[in-house]
């Protein structure tokens, strides 16, 4: 397979695996996560846009831009401010789960009867 | 846009977005040391300040659109941009103003007694105040979405806040997860649209997919942008998550959460549709639908509420459907006002709620049933006041939400109308109801059983320290204050000439991107929104239904979950089986948000593709 | 819902949003293409501002207000997460059992660890705007440095250099640092988080202006978030317990 169809894909189906992770979850501590795995298919579709064969990394050596082009800093810029937020988020839910295991005595989103209706 | 103008936002919008976070900074550091009162009194600046802010904001922009690029990063003409502009305009400056005003509300009512320690409740407030006045003020697709996720992150946290209270976690839990899930489909929009165009910056990113008719990246990426927002604004099938976190979450932040948190997902809609995707042609009916079915399901489902807080969060469901009707089929003009209307109103019901609570420790309406009727003068202005909201809510002259609300009719297409009337009406009834019930003790008293489907109101933890006798001044004057401001917003022409400017500016995209990529176009004068005789007749008339069917309901002595003829049976069931699918369950509802996506993608690309 | 409704349902939204994918990234440029035009642009903006690293130039200067987003965001999660696992009304703190017993190897590995990982750490954050790295990798190696003390020693190590004392100060401390420097530049007209510091030599260990402080800014305030963040959750599991029956 090409490398365009292997890339998009893979960033699909982590989403999509992500997701399915929730949905068929037994323990909070996995639906948080497969949040995480959500997430990092993110990560594969900004670095793929990003890259271009033959180029280096987008440090500028002493004379500037030189001739080899760099690939595109901007998507690793903003995989890593995402990455950050995925750091903290998951760090709220976990002390979310932490807390309904003592409360609900249970980490099993099926146990949890408290909001119907 | 006037020289003077543009040098005072390019002050005053970074000042908004980052005055609170500072002030949130300075609020953590000293809040271990600093009384109380000090910490209250800071944060209630801020959010007076940032209110200011707004109103200056809407102020300079009223001649044009205000651009300012961050860092001095300006692009040079012809040349690709690689800052972060702030653009700033009318719509944009009344949703600051709007969220300085709630936030302010909401710290007055939680002055001094709401449980907070060493500050950190009021810093989070601010630090969720930033977060929306990033969101609304970004004009950059990935801006907005980190500070998407800013007021995520701190409205989880504000919705669990309670931590003794097993709902409340799994109502933060829930709005976590869905949320997120939302962002993260927004940020895969937002990738597919960064490797089509090459573009971040709204405007650009418009400018650019406009040389073509729209093609798959395009389409598809706008769409799961616009999923992240829906899942904000609560549309179905992403709303699953508000009922919950609005039952829990105190009630200062759920004033946030139904006056301007939500809302603002329509706004992010009505933005990126406009600026980005006006040629995506199939957007606009698609939305349309999504918002009538929202509108009817919030309403059916607020009826069968016993639970006030839940029951408001449904009736705010419902609310942002009409928004999205507004924004998506002619009523651009008039949904903002009604947006801000609807926000005094609500808040104020919102806060109401809070004293019921703070006095008699329980928000069910079943277990309060003329619980208020002490004869005792608080109380007595606690249910003056419920009951004045629950009409202003179904349309009362000359109040915000129903000059909002006539306008929104007269501007819809005549089908839509009875979806508009209906809204207002049933979820007025539903209010007034409550209200009657446990105010006036009007009707039977209702038989207490323990409902295993619904959710109750009781066993609710207080959230002030202490135990109330006397409501204090500061809990009931914020109330009286946000009512008090629907009236205005309903009498002052200026809030209807600058509400219909807003909302017209904020459907055209191709005024916005002139602003920024070239010669801007001058301010169109708008017609503004304001009573007409007949909106006057139809605001009356609903109000009466309103209070009619309340009545009705309550004296024909049928509680809401029991129905005796064949036809109401069928329809009980219905009903049943839709509050059945509100089940609490994260799973359920990120099966719901997968599957809705799918949908609103397909109904919007398989037309416009071929 | 049943578990397999849940189930169809979700299939059948992946199966759709499985068509829309393959349609959306039917129509994007290949993966390796040569055209990136924000490429262009932010690589000759970073040059103009002696950044040799562009991805921190992109972070810390030209799209800086996307990098106070993502600090506020750690700053909110903490609070958060403070306010989340606080000792609710039926708990109470007590102090922590006995530590058991370490093996000697394992202490003194982690003692002498400890200052070779701070180093790191404080290289990877001052020389953020010249290699690979910058103030959230290396606060969070700073940070990771401290944990070693648990790893090596045990909690009362821990509560010994007190960073629950410091850590929930320096971080909105570190956080408005950030905002303030962001002011600095609009109070000199130059606009919000302008670089107004003196950019000096591409390649020189001080260059790129307030990229760098922004870097040292970033790296203290992210170091305090991850302390305040891990100890919460120490403080949760060793320290926080029950109410006893009275």
């Amino acid at each position: 397979m090409t490398l365009t169809a292997v890339a998009w894909t893979v960033a699909g189906w982590l989403v999509v695996v992500g997701a399915l992770g929730i949905v068929r979850s037994r323990n909070l501590v996995q639906t948080v996560v497969a949040l995480s795995v959500a997430q990092s298919g993110t990560y594969v579709l900004l670095i793929a846009a990003g890259f271009q064969r033959g180029a280096t990394v987008p440090i500028l050596g002493a004379g500037g831009a030189g001739s080899t082009p760099v690939v595109d800093p901007l998507v690793q810029a903003l995989v890593l401010t995402d990455i950050v937020v995925s750091a903290t988020v998951t760090a709220l839910l976990l002390a979310l789960t932490v807390q309904i295991a003592k409360r609900h005595g249970t980490v099993d989103p099926d146990e949890l009867r408290a909001l119907r209706g | 846009m006037t020289g003077a103008d543009v040098g005072r936002v390019d002050v005053v919008a970074p000042l908004a977005v980052t005055g609170p976070v500072l002030l949130a900074c300075l609020v953590l550091v000293i809040g271990r040391w600093a009384p109380r009162p000090v910490v209250d009194a800071l944060a209630l600046v801020g959010a007076a300040a940032l209110a200011c802010c707004g109103g200056l904001l809407v102020a300079a922009t009223s001649p044009g659109d205000a651009v300012t690029w961050l860092g001095g990063w300006a692009p040079a003409p012809g040349t690709h941009p690689v800052g972060i502009a702030l653009v700033a305009d009318p719509a944009a400056g009344l949703l600051v103003l709007l969220v300085g005003t709630l936030a302010a509300g909401g710290l007055l009512f939680s002055w001094r007694y709401f449980a907070s320690v060493e500050a950190r409740f009021q810093a989070l407030v601010l630090l969720f105040c930033a977060g929306m006045t990033g969101f609304v003020l970004a004009g950059d697709l990935f801006t907005m979405l980190v500070f998407f996720e800013l007021m995520g992150a701190v409205a989880y946290a504000l919705a669990a806040y309670k931590i003794e209270e097993p709902r409340s976690l799994q109502g933060g839990l829930t709005f976590g997860v869905v949320n997120s899930l939302g962002a993260y489909l927004a940020l895969c929009g937002v990738g597919v649209l960064y490797a089509r165009t090459g573009q971040l910056n709204l405007a650009f990113l418009g400018e650019t997919l406009a040389g073509a008719p729209p093609d798959g990246p395009a389409v598809v990426g706008v769409v799961l942008v616009l999923v992240g927002w829906l899942v904000k604004a609560a549309a179905v099938p992403f709303h699953f998550w508000l009922a919950d976190a609005h039952a829990v979450a105190p009630t200062p932040v759920c004033v946030l959460f139904s006056g301007v948190m939500a809302p603002l997902g329509v706004y992010g809609v009505a933005r990126v549709t406009a600026v980005v995707a006006p040629g995506v042609g199939t957007l606009a009916p698609v939305l349309v639908v999504v918002g009538t079915v929202t509108a009817v399901l919030g309403t059916v489902l607020c009826v069968v509420q016993r639970n006030l807080k839940r029951l408001l969060a449904y009736s705010t469901i419902a609310h942002v459907g009409l928004f999205l009707i507004g924004a998506a089929d002619g009523g651009s003009r008039t949904w903002l006002v009604y947006l801000a209307g609807h926000a005094g109103v609500k808040a104020a019901l919102f806060l109401l709620v809070g004293v019921l609570l703070a006095r008699f420790g329980s928000v069910d309406e079943i277990d309060l049933h003329g619980a208020a009727r002490t004869g005792r003068a608080p109380d007595r202005l606690t249910g003056a006041l419920f009951l004045l909201a629950g009409l202003a809510l179904a349309g009362l002259p000359p109040v915000g939400a129903g000059l909002g609300k006539a306008a929104l009719e007269e501007s819809v297409p005549g089908v839509l109308v009875p979806v508009v009337v209906g809204v207002s009406v049933v979820t007025a009834a539903a209010v007034l109801r409550a209200g009657l019930r446990v105010f006036l003790g009007v009707g039977p008293r209702p038989e207490r059983r323990v409902d295993p489907e619904r959710t109750s109101g009781e066993g609710e933890e207080r959230e002030m320290s202490g135990r109330f006798e006397r409501v204090p001044t500061t809990m009931l004057a914020a109330p009286t204050l946000l009512l008090a401001a629907a009236v205005v917003v309903g009498t002052l022409p200026l809030v209807g000439r600058v509400g219909a400017a807003a909302g017209e500016r904020l459907a055209d995209g191709t005024a916005y991107r002139a602003s920024v990529l070239g010669p801007a176009h001058e301010a169109v004068p708008v017609e503004p929104v304001a009573w007409h005789l007949s909106g006057v007749v139809t605001g009356l008339g609903t109000t009466v239904a309103a209070v009619v069917l309340a009545l009705v309901v309550l004296l024909s002595g049928r509680v809401p979950a029991r129905r005796r003829r064949p036809v109401r049976r069928a329809v009980g069931r219905i009903v049943l089986g839709l509050e059945r699918l509100h089940s609490g369950h994260v799973g359920d509802y990120v099966a719901w948000l997968l599957f809705g996506a799918a949908v609103i993608g397909i109904a919007v690309a398989a037309p416009t593709l071929g | 819902m049943s578990r397999r409704a849940r189930l169809v349902l979700f299939g059948l939204g992946a199966v759709g949003l499985a068509v829309l994918w393959v349609v959306a990234t039917g129509g994007l440029p290949p993966v390796g293409t040569d055209v990136h035009p924000y490429r262009d642009a932010a690589v000759a903006a970073a040059a103009a501002h002696a950044t040799a690293n562009v991805v921190a130039s992109i972070n810390f200067d030209q799209r800086a207000v996307d990098t106070l987003g993502e600090e506020t965001i750690l700053l909110a999660s903490v609070v958060a997460v403070t306010t989340l696992l606080r000792p609710a009304d039926d708990e109470r703190v007590e102090p922590p059992d006995p530590p058991p017993a370490v093996l000697p190897a394992t202490r003194v590995a982690g003692w002498a660890l400890l200052p070779v990982t701070l180093l790191v750490g404080a290289d990877v954050v001052l020389h953020g705007h010249l290699t690979p790295g910058g103030g959230f990798q290396g606060g969070v190696v700073l940070a990771t440095a401290l944990h070693l003390l648990y790893l090596a020693g045990s909690f009362p190590a821990l509560q010994w250099v007190r960073p629950t004392r410091w850590a929930p100060l320096v971080e909105p401390a570190g956080s408005g640092l950030f905002v303030v420097t962001g002011l600095v530049g609009l109070a000199a007209g130059a606009g919000f988080a302008a670089n107004i510091l003196p950019t000096g030599v591409l390649g020189a260990p001080l260059s790129s202006g307030t990229v760098l402080v922004l870097n040292v800014v970033a790296g203290i305030g992210v170091g305090a978030s991850i302390v305040t963040l891990l100890g919460q959750f120490l403080r949760q599991e060793v320290v926080i317990g029950p109410e006893a029956a009275s």
